[in-house]
């Protein structure tokens, strides 16, 4: 057989076809809504991050300081073993400047690039990373393996998330940097 | 070549209304390390893994993505089935019996305390053109179906609403069981009417819970255990999803089902040779239409079996010893799960207080539930 | 090793465009049919139906395995459907080798769809809830990120620039002009891509291939009546498939792990030594295009970081030493999730059959190997075949 032999189905429509009424469409707006039970390891996580703190986990057989925090070790298949808490700087692992919202709607002009990373917090093991948003910072002084540290809503605002930590920002910037803060994520939910 | 597949372990959480303290993850752990100390392995011992899980249920997309950490699958072949578990443990038993794989561990689950609008999301489930744009609730889909059974079989009502009593009392015997009470028929019959003919109560209430099973092929199943439970025979089967072209009074997607299993175990005469059944139970009704749709009975006389007492727990054909759904709860794609459970806790003869004697062949079946028309049935046996 | 061999006996295609008119069902419809009819076959012959789709988000329905069951020929047969996010497509014919390699089937048809046009306004919203509930969507991703993230790591890792990357992009859009489902396949340059619309950098607009619409199916038979359908069946020798971590960002981003797992399962299966050699021709899969380079050192078909060069050189050319993607892959033909890993399948069973037509690749190629996957950049799907 060759596909070149047959009629190929799938029919494309153009965005006029739409405009000028020349295709019917049926909308529908899902109403879907969860709450996740966070259960113990995120539950004391997300109450920690409140506190201003991060918090770790430990599986004693493979000696994994894990982060996220996890009940059980996945690789050992075990219960995990004590808590521990790590710092709130770490080192870049990569990042991407971002010129799009969620909804791959575009940046503004006077927006900023979004700044999302992932860092590998010091005190956990190797490698552990979490993702988040880089802020006080040029774009272009970007580098993988910089060192960052956590920039924390005031404690009054802090409702117990990872947005409790707003960005976090380069340890050895000392020059004023154009951008004062992480941009904020655009897009409507 | 594989000769037959059994199951060597399994685990479980129970099953409750709500679960809030534990996340999703916790709560498939507990049930995948029990069934793993149960089969005597550890999970880097297991050659594949299957998890059943649809989207829209987790409220993710490419729900996959989260199923291997809390069932030790972490760089091992592994599956999501958006199907029941029953789906998913006829993938593996296929795996097995392809000679690639000599144990395969299959995970469900329920969080249904998680979705804040299940009847949105069922109804998420209709066709977007033809049936969504009615606004109908997604029950009234069984209230058609059950309206056409009633009257091609003749059952009533009141006859329906005896299923509920039987199950919910059987659930007061179960201790995975959260929905076990002593109820009437005028307590079925007076709850608020949903979509007539169907009640309040002839609905099941939904649950959390998760259960892990493990399968394994003949050799190793008799090296691992003194009692595997065999799968004798497995079928699964989709009738058409659209609503205006079904046939409303028989389940077909049952019966084609259940003539797999059957041809699969070689079984001719199914009211004779099994012992008890676990079925559908999700709308009242569904327990005597699918009675039927398996050949427990003839056409007509699932009514009239329940009310001779036949189906019950001392009965010559036990349905619904565990309580079924309106005594455990509905639990979405762990509900075939929960079923497969009970066969293997009775064909054990683990059952405790519900315990049925003298036991050696159980049948499972299961339905995902409106608008479809899919479901699979499944033949255990401990001989 | 005693297992049943299993063989694609027909394939069906639609073309991938951006928004079809044809619903999901359609779409399975046309694919299953040309299927069917390629190897002379009626619905009345298939023992059973397994369906590869991904998330319901893109088509808006809820279960929507139920929902295409009809359009994928699945009544009143044993129909499944099975999902491993981007890998799904590579998966599908896997899962319909458990069907008929096991014994339970003798022919299944499996079929692949997706329809994303439906998610509005864009498909990319439907991507926001692959991540982390809890931990990662307070910060509104999109899926873009994950793949930028990954990409930075990769190209410092190994040294290996944009315009290395590039050339991915330009060569897969290429091959894909002569493919008759293509959906944006040109003749493009690297500075075309260099000078696209930079979304997340170091992410192009053309170095991503386009949401798509579109189906494929294909007939899967034991061997004894795969001998009496065809002349020319393509044997699956070997399958692999492996899920890293969901905790993804706590892994080796420059270094696709799951992929290698895969990809030894599937080599052992098929008694494959030296992949770089017995591999003849492959197609890895290519969301985006550095991801055709991290995806061949997965596979082990050159040394890490080595693939970037290979592309410079001209070797995964269509007339190079080891063709990569000669369908025009993801990025050319367009990437309707499910349905491109099963167009892929489809290409290496019409390339080791002799039949690609202008896509051919030179030198009578007897070994091919299709790879999907990604999810949270952890899903590898790996089918070996031979003719």
């Amino acid at each position: 057989m060759k596909l070149e032999d047959f009629e190929l189905g799938g029919t494309h429509l153009k965005s006029s076809d739409f405009k000028q009424g020349k295709v019917l469409t049926t909308e529908w707006e899902p109403n879907l809504k969860y709450a996740w039970d966070n259960g113990v390891a995120i539950g004391r996580y997300l109450a920690e991050l409140k506190a201003g703190r991060i918090i770790a986990r430990i599986c004693h057989k493979c000696d994994r300081i894990m982060l996220p925090p996890r009940m059980f070790c996945e690789l050992c298949f075990r219960p995990t073993d004590e808590w521990m808490y790590v710092k709130d700087t770490g080192v870049i692992n990569t990042f991407s400047i971002a010129k799009v919202n969620w909804d791959a709607s575009r940046r503004g002009p006077k927006e900023p690039p979004l700044l999302p990373a992932v860092i590998e917090i010091d005190g956990a093991s190797e490698g552990m990373g979490i993702m988040h948003m880089l802020g006080e910072v040029n774009p272009k002084d970007l580098k993988i393996g910089m060192k960052v540290k956590a920039v924390w809503k005031k404690p009054e605002d802090r409702t117990g998330s990872i947005t409790d930590i707003l960005y976090f920002k380069p340890v050895t910037a000392k020059r004023k940097t154009k951008t004062k803060a992480a941009p904020k994520a655009g897009g409507k939910r | 070549m594989i000769k037959r597949v059994a199951i060597v372990g399994i685990g479980t959480t129970g099953f409750r209304p709500v679960t809030p303290d534990v996340s999703f993850r916790e709560l498939i752990f507990e049930a995948a390390r029990k069934a793993y100390t149960d089969a005597g392995m550890e999970p880097s011992e297991i050659d594949g893994f299957i998890t059943t899980a649809e989207d829209f249920m987790e409220g993710y997309s490419i729900a996959d993505e989260y199923c291997p950490d809390q069932i030790g699958a972490v760089l091992k072949p592994t599956q999501t089935i958006p199907g029941d578990f029953i789906q998913g443990m006829a993938t593996g038993y296929m795996m097995i019996m392809t000679g690639a794989y000599r144990t395969i561990a299959i995970e469900a689950h329920s969080k249904a305390s998680n979705m804040k609008n299940i009847s949105e999301l069922m109804g998420f489930a209709q066709d977007p053109v033809y049936n969504r744009p009615l606004r109908e609730t997604p029950h009234a889909v069984a209230g058609l179906e059950m309206t056409r059974y009633l009257f091609e079989s003749a059952a009533s009502s009141e006859q329906c609403a005896q299923v509920v009593v039987k199950n919910k009392m059987n659930a007061m015997r179960n201790p995975y069981a959260a929905f076990g009470a002593e109820i009437t028929e005028g307590d079925v019959l007076a709850s608020e009417p949903v979509s007539l003919p169907l009640h309040r109560l002839d609905i099941a209430p939904h649950a959390d819970g998760a259960v892990v099973a493990v399968l394994a092929d003949e050799d190793t199943a008799n090296t691992l255990c003194e009692t595997p439970i065999w799968i004798e025979g497995i079928g699964w089967s989709t009738d058409t999803p659209t609503l205006e072209m079904r046939d409303w009074g028989e389940a077909a997607y049952a019966r084609l089902s259940a003539e797999m299993a059957y041809r699969m175990a070689g079984i001719e005469n199914p009211a004779a040779l099994i012992d008890f059944a676990e079925i559908c139970d999700e709308y009242s009704y569904k327990e005597l239409q699918h009675m039927e749709a398996l050949k427990l009975c003839m056409p007509g006389e699932a009514a009239y079996m329940l009310e001779s007492g036949a189906t019950s727990y001392q009965g010559e054909l036990p349905i619904n010893i565990s309580g079924g759904a309106r005594g455990v709860g509905h639990l979405f794609e762990a509900s075939g799960a929960h079923k497969i459970l009970e066969l293997v806790e009775q064909l054990r003869g683990h059952a405790g207080a519900r315990q049925i004697p003298d036991v050696n062949v159980g049948l499972a079946q299961v339905w995902r539930g409106v608008p479809t028309a899919t479901g699979a049935v499944a033949i255990l046996s401990n001989m | 090793m005693g297992m049943r061999k299993v063989a694609i006996v027909g394939a069906g295609i639609t073309k991938f465009v951006r928004r079809a008119q044809e619903t999901g069902k359609e779409l399975s419809w046309q694919a299953s049919k040309m299927a069917l009819e390629s190897c002379d076959l009626t619905l009345d012959d298939i023992d059973m139906v397994t369906l590869g789709t991904a998330p319901d988000a893109f088509d808006g329905v809820h279960m929507k395995g139920e929902y295409l069951a009809d359009g994928a020929g699945g009544i009143g047969k044993p129909y499944m459907r099975h999902f491993v996010g981007g890998g799904t497509g590579v998966f599908s014919p896997i899962h319909g080798w458990f069907h008929v390699a096991s014994g339970m089937a003798d022919i299944c048809l499996v079929v692949a769809e997706e329809k994303m046009s439906t998610c509005h306004p864009h498909p990319a919203g439907a991507f926001l809830t692959i991540f982390d509930h809890t931990t990662e969507q307070p910060l509104m991703p999109t899926l873009i990120w994950i793949f930028a993230l990954e990409m930075n790591r990769y190209m410092q890792t190994y040294g290996i620039s944009k315009a290395d990357i590039a050339q991915v992009s330009v060569k897969n859009k290429r091959n894909a002009m002569d493919h008759p489902s293509a959906q944006v396949a040109e003749k493009i340059t690297v500075e075309d891509v260099l000078n696209s619309e930079t979304l997340c950098w170091p992410v192009n607009r053309l170095d991503i291939s386009p949401a798509s619409d579109g189906a494929a199916a294909i007939v899967l038979a034991s061997e004894r009546v795969a001998r009496r359908l065809t002349d020319k069946p393509v044997w699956i020798d070997g399958i692999g498939h492996s899920i890293d971590t969901a905790y993804w960002a706590t892994r080796d981003l420059a270094y696709p792990r799951y992929v290698e797992t895969a990809a030894r399962m599937a080599y052992d299966m098929a008694g494959i030594k030296e992949p770089d050699k017995e591999i003849h021709i492959a197609e890895p899969y290519d969301p985006f295009d550095y991801k055709e380079l991290h995806h061949m050192e997965g596979l082990m078909l050159c040394p890490r970081g080595k693939a970037a060069q290979l592309t410079a050189d001209g070797v995964t050319a269509r007339d190079g030493n080891m063709p990569i993607c000669p369908s025009g892959g993801a990025l050319g033909v367009g990437n309707p999730i499910a349905a491109t890993g099963l167009m892929k399948i489809i290409e290496i069973f019409l390339q080791l059959r002799g039949e690609a037509g202008k896509r051919q690749v030179p030198g009578d190629p007897r070994c091919g190997l299709a790879q999907a996957g990604v999810d949270l950049m952890q899903m590898g799907t790996v089918v070996v075949m031979r003719s």
